[in-house]
């Protein structure tokens, strides 16, 4: 079971870590001073939440790795992130429009995994749910300026979500793994989120005039490592120092 | 004119209370000059971050609350009470970092929500009295007092404060935010 949690653990970190990198791609490229500040901030937490994850990783692998190796020293392969995380930052409505769709699935996420049998987990998930709700906050006002405002920022919002669209389901897949952890207490059963995570989606987009997809194509692979990739070329960035200089510190 | 909003949660008076039945009064007096790296006049104490001193076996035991997932300050926080109990010549000390229960701005101790008014900072609402209601709602600048204000962003400088001005005196400034 410790190795289960092990597995269950990383994956979320690398969910966090990954989107956390995509988020920082903004800094100094965010269309105007405070959105900037916003995007680097709702980074700052995906980070931290990586770290809080991989340290707990460390500590259950108990083989001497800490969290630097989980983070620094892992190949695209070993990566178990889901892939709407690992996906370019696009244009800013792509970026925000990604947001929301996560925004939405931590929110329903996160309050069950508070409720974990696992103490660490459940802290770690209390402490992020209310990062989370300012998330959503912010994704679902900017959805409806992209949506209500001007063709131009409706057009690239509509863009986003069917572009986007694919990759939501992968977010509700429960693989032998984590129904196992289901089964005992730890786990969160994503698939049973699907229906709400659908139901307030589809409010949010219909309130901003946008449209829900009616296309069904569902790209999925991340949990098993298969990645598109984009993953090996933001983790070539991000790793690259660690790896120039092994061991180095600040 | 400052406008100071006293609020005495629960929470606090937990914290508090736990202050007092300490045993190592004189270690919890010793830590509140240690400060928060971004907001100077706060110590950790004040801000909620510093909740526990026990004496274990090992040494002293200092158990802080991260704001927080990914705040850079913790760091810091950590380094500057390591700092200050090697000064005061306790060798024997480890600071450690609990998750559980997770920090929440209604630890704020009342003077520190007075020290965060005159720093130019205001103060955040209970948590429980902003359940459901939008961010920007009659928040008062610290400058003048007004009401008439309008949030400019949901971040700030860093990631526990917002940005707003006053639409009376036209001045900026950041809010705390209630989490």
């Amino acid at each position: 079971m410790k190795d289960k949690i092990l597995q269950y653990t990383t994956r979320l970190g690398d969910d966090s870590l990954v989107l956390g990198h995509r988020l920082s791609e903004w800094c100094r490229n965010a269309p105007f001073l405070e959105e900037d500040l916003a995007l680097i901030n709702v980074s700052l937490d995906y980070i931290g939440r990586a770290r809080m994850f991989y340290t707990y990783a460390a500590e259950l692998a108990a083989d001497g790795r800490t969290e630097d190796d989980f983070a620094y020293l892992r190949d695209q392969r070993e990566f178990s992130n889901l892939l709407i995380h690992e996906l370019p930052k696009g244009d800013f409505a792509y970026t925000m429009l990604r947001q929301l769709f996560v925004d939405v699935f931590y929110n329903l996420f996160l309050p069950r995994l508070a409720e974990s049998g696992d103490e660490t987990l459940a802290a770690i998930a209390a402490k992020a749910i209310k990062e989370t709700r300012y998330h959503l906050r912010r994704s679902h006002e900017w959805t409806l300026r992209f949506g209500l405002g001007t063709d131009e920022s409706r057009q690239r919002a509509q863009r986003a979500i069917d572009q986007l669209w694919g990759y939501t389901h992968e977010m509700f897949d429960l693989d032998a793994l984590e129904a196992d952890l289901v089964e005992a207490g730890i786990g969160v059963d994503s698939s049973a989120l699907k229906a709400e995570w659908e139901q307030q989606v589809s409010a949010i987009l219909n309130e901003a005039e946008l449209k829900l997809p009616q296309e069904e194509w569902a790209v999925r692979g991340g949990r098993e490592g298969y990645h598109t990739e984009n993953l090996g070329q933001l983790l070539n960035e991000m790793q690259s120092v660690h790896r120039a200089y092994p061991g180095l510190e600040w | 004119m400052v406008i100071d909003y006293p609020l005495l949660s629960a929470a606090y008076e937990a914290r508090r209370a736990h202050r007092e039945n300490s045993a190592l009064p004189e270690i919890w007096a010793l830590l509140d000059q240690v400060c928060d790296p971004e907001i100077p006049v706060l110590s950790l104490w004040d801000l909620g971050v510093l909740n526990d001193i026990q004496r274990s076996d090992g040494g002293l035991v200092v158990t802080i609350t991260p704001t927080y997932s990914g705040c850079p300050a913790m760091q810091t926080m950590r380094e500057d009470i390591e700092a200050v109990l090697r000064q005061s010549g306790i060798g024997a000390f480890e600071v450690r970092e609990s998750l559980s229960p997770a920090w929440s701005s209604d630890w704020i101790s009342p003077e520190g929500r007075s020290k965060l008014t005159s720093y130019g900072i205001a103060a955040p609402k209970s948590c429980a009295s902003c359940e459901g209601l939008a961010l920007d709602a009659e928040i008062h600048c610290p400058h003048c007092g007004s009401s008439n204000t309008r949030m400019t962003s949901e971040f700030g400088s860093t990631a526990c404060k917002a940005l707003f001005q006053c639409r009376d005196c036209q001045e900026p400034f950041d809010y705390f935010k209630p989490i």
